[in-house]
């Protein structure tokens, strides 16, 4: 039996990175919004105090601020021949589970997506042809450009306090910055950060094979900065404990301290947390969204009315709320049929660890973004013409921060135990580092989401069915950027090397990234997407879905600056045209 | 950090349990000339606590069935518990031992327990209730946790397992000026979280601890 709320004009499901903008942008249009939360609120005093935010064990973990399993999780198998089995502890991504979402626990690496990632597949038609495309990728351009998207990403930068230096200011290459990115409006907001001594090291080896380092973009503050929210952020110390943790010292911007304490000071705004959505009401026809169904803290099933529901939670439970409510056609892989569900895609990780007898890196120091890059090889900054494979990877070298559980690099050989195993570790641990080779992920007609037809979550619904290998087209990108970062590799020098491009059967066994993307993938053609160029759900236009959700494939690049961009493009469209006239945006 | 009584407190473990992992751990990080090692720094201990903690019912799992065997891409798919997993592992193991060698095997020579060690990290022994290479890697894992962990854990005594490769602990407030001198080793006595709560470390506003430098002799 459930409690039917007085109706509210918008209701945003997930208190993310992408539901706290969304909500901080709509709320000075005076509409009265509700933010749900199926996580618990985070408290100063203890999920971000010094010095518990430094406890690696708990964080690298499974932590209280990661998806509990327990209540819900997905499926997984490799190919569609296999039974998808529970994912039954975190493994391969932690999405989060509390107000901010995965962005609390977030590195801070924060990138643009490259004019060309916008447009993948009509750019490798034109200059390659049919033949550079697999026959199963399904690929696409994402019906928005570079150019459209630009002033949010710049509106972005600004509420989160981007630290970098620009490559490309109004179509003019800047010294120091990364040449390849698409043209900047202005500068970023924060000055890049000091590069380590490693970045050090690798920007020379880069610039002595011609290439053009540039420091990487960073959530973790380089100096007080004041955002457009008027929040003040502190200026990062370098501590290490940023990906996976929390920040002890409000330095790294997130949803809690770069949008939530602004936020909350709206009166129209309500946020509900531990409210988990597990469906959004459609009228009788389907074409329209009533009210979003939750349950609370106490168990109550609660019906919320709205005229908007907007969908902001992680990628897999964007999807899922999509297929358990009806919106949008389900995708099915055999027919090629459907747009839900379509495109999920991941990350291609190769990686050169560097191992060395007479340099010291105090690895434990940095923070999130702190790194070093170079994008000759990204997206289509270089030539394909034969080299069998379309998209790229970025090299970097990062000093974020290394905490001995998870981070004690031993050269290739070492036992995995014993007396020889302590030797390495004691002699490695503070003498290596690694240059990754961090690749894109095309999507392919068999890699997809769909509800899993055995496993259920605590509350009897189906979990997400995630079925997903690598390709052929990855391999040979991975191999050919990994064997590019070895050259910079041997450049350096180091007494001892590892080269691992990445190969065999993607498992979702140890963690490798938090950045799962698609499933809702955006576009021009109703077909072949689930929402349209704004995030607006084609079949029902008073459901927007936001995130990483949307991407039709994944860049090189990381997501989070993205899903911001997007967060603050969806939020403007929604202002200026959705609300001027209610209905479909395309 | 003090011996006390509370050190070896053992809320799960039975005392055959205790010999069984003293003995295992301090093969997989062995005392040497490098330092103490896993068995040292109180590594039985750590994985006891983690044993009578939420992780040891696996309560942040999912627990629900069909339960399959899976692909090894699909990870772990027991049915079993942390805590079944070591009680029913450790016994099935001695057994092994007493078979193979006619003792448990906390009584074997060094190279007796790597022999086993080995056959349990390769799936050669032949447990009944769980594979052995499943019961091994949880064994490494916490092993290597409960090195490295805070000590307020149980495990990484004395910040046995921080001292042996120079990882400072909580950061102190100052790495930003450090970053800039390459080349250079920060060699700071390590700071715990225990140290903190215990009082032993004196912390700044924002609560990072101020680290105490070590002599620069190497």
């Amino acid at each position: 039996m459930s409690v039917k709320l007085k109706p509210v004009d918008v209701v945003v499901v997930g208190a993310g990175l992408a539901g706290t903008i969304v909500c901080k942008e709509l709320a000075a249009t005076g509409l009265r919004i509700v933010g749900l939360e199926r996580g618990r609120m985070l408290d100063s005093q203890h999920d971000l105090a010094m010095p518990y935010v430094h406890d690696e064990l708990k964080y690298e973990r499974a932590s209280d601020i990661v998806q509990n399993l327990s209540r819900e999780t997905i499926t997984f198998r490799n190919n569609m021949n296999e039974t998808a089995l529970p994912m039954r502890e975190i493994g391969s991504f932690k999405p989060g589970e509390c107000v901010g979402g995965a962005a609390v626990h977030w590195g801070g690496m924060t990138q643009r997506f490259l004019p060309w990632d916008f447009e993948t597949r009509s750019r490798t038609l034109a200059r390659y042809g049919k033949s550079q495309i697999p026959e199963d990728c399904t690929s696409q351009d994402w019906g928005l450009t570079y150019d459209e998207l630009e002033p949010y990403y710049d509106q972005f930068e600004h509420i989160y306090g981007i630290g970098g230096k620009a490559g490309n200011l109004n179509g003019e290459i800047q010294p120091g910055g990364n040449p390849f990115e698409g043209p900047r409006s202005r500068e970023y907001p924060n000055p890049p950060k000091e590069p380590s001594y490693s970045g050090t090291l690798f920007a020379k080896a880069a610039v002595s094979l011609g290439y053009q380092p540039f420091p990487m973009g960073t959530a973790t503050m380089t100096r007080p900065y004041t955002n457009p929210y008027r929040l003040m952020l502190s200026q990062c110390v370098n501590g290490g404990y940023c990906g996976h943790f929390t920040c002890g010292m409000g330095a790294k911007a997130t949803p809690l301290t770069a949008v939530l304490p602004a936020l909350l000071k709206h009166e129209n705004f309500e946020l509900r947390a531990l409210c988990n959505v597990i469906k959004v009401n459609l009228d009788s026809d389907g074409k329209r969204a009533v009210s979003v169904t939750y349950l609370d803290a106490r168990g109550r099933e609660v019906e919320q009315p709205a005229d908007l529901v907007i969908l902001t939670s992680y990628t897999f439970n964007n999807v899922r709320l999509m297929l358990l409510s009806g919106i949008g056609k389900p995708y099915d892989p055999v027919s090629n049929r459907g747009v839900v569900g379509r495109n999920y895609a991941y990350v291609t990780y190769g990686k050169v660890g560097l191992f060395f007898d007479d340099k010291v890196f105090n690895r434990f120091m940095g923070g999130g973004g702190l790194a070093t890059a170079i994008d000759e090889f990204n997206g289509d900054n270089f030539d394909h013409t034969d080299l069998g494979f379309f998209g790229g990877a970025y090299h970097i070298v990062s000093s974020v921060g290394a905490p001995p559980i998870k981070s004690h690099p031993v050269p290739p050989g070492t036992p995995r135990w014993g007396a020889g195993w302590k030797q390495a570790v004691a002699q490695y641990y503070n003498r290596s580092f690694q240059i990754i080779a961090h690749g894109s992920c095309q999507s392919y007609r068999t890699n997809y989401l769909d509800l899993d037809p055995t496993y259920r979550d605590a509350n009897g619904l189906p979990l997400i069915r995630l079925t997903f290998d690598r390709r052929e087209n990855e391999f040979r990108m991975s191999a050919y950027t990994t064997a590019k970062a070895a050259e910079i590799a041997k450049a350096i020098g180091p007494s001892k090397m590892s080269v691992n491009p990445v190969t065999g059967k993607y498992t979702i066994v140890g963690y490798q990234s938090t950045h799962n993307t698609g499933g809702a993938a955006m576009g021009a053609d109703p077909a072949t997407s689930a929402v349209n160029k704004y995030l607006q759900a084609w079949d029902v236009p008073n459901v927007f879905v936001i995130g990483a959700s949307a991407y039709p494939q994944n860049s090189a690049n990381a997501p989070t600056g993205t899903v911001g961009a997007l967060a603050c493009w969806a939020a403007d469209s929604i202002k200026d045209r959705y609300l001027k006239r209610p209905g479909a945006l395309a | 950090m003090p011996e006390s009584v509370d050190q070896n407190a053992y809320g799960y473990l039975t005392q055959p349990e205790v010999r069984f992992l003293d003995a295992a751990v301090a093969r997989l990080i062995p005392a040497d000339e490098l330092g103490p090692g896993a068995k040292e720094a109180g590594v039985t201990c750590f994985i006891d606590r983690q044993l009578t903690s939420s992780w040891g019912t696996h309560g942040r799992n999912y627990r629900m069935g069909p339960w399959l065997e899976g692909t090894p891409q699909q990870g772990f798919q027991s049915r079993l518990t942390p805590q079944e997993i070591y009680r029913a592992a450790i016994r099935e193991t001695d057994l092994y031992c007493s078979r193979q060698y006619g003792k448990a095997f906390c009584f074997l020579t060094a190279e007796q327990q790597d022999e086993v060690l080995h056959a349990l990290e390769d799936d050669k022994i032949e447990l009944e209730s769980l594979s052995a290479k499943l019961f091994f890697g949880l064994l490494l894992r916490n092993t290597e946790e409960g090195f490295f962990a805070d000590p307020m854990y149980g495990g990484n005594r004395d910040k046995i397992g921080w001292k042996l490769i120079g990882f400072p602990g909580v950061a102190a407030g100052n790495y930003s000026e450090h970053l800039e001198k390459h080349n250079v080793p920060y060699r700071a006595e390590p700071v715990s979280i225990l140290d903190i709560q215990q009082h032993k470390v004196q912390v700044d506003a924002q609560g990072y601890p101020k680290h105490v430098m070590l002599d620069k002799k190497d």
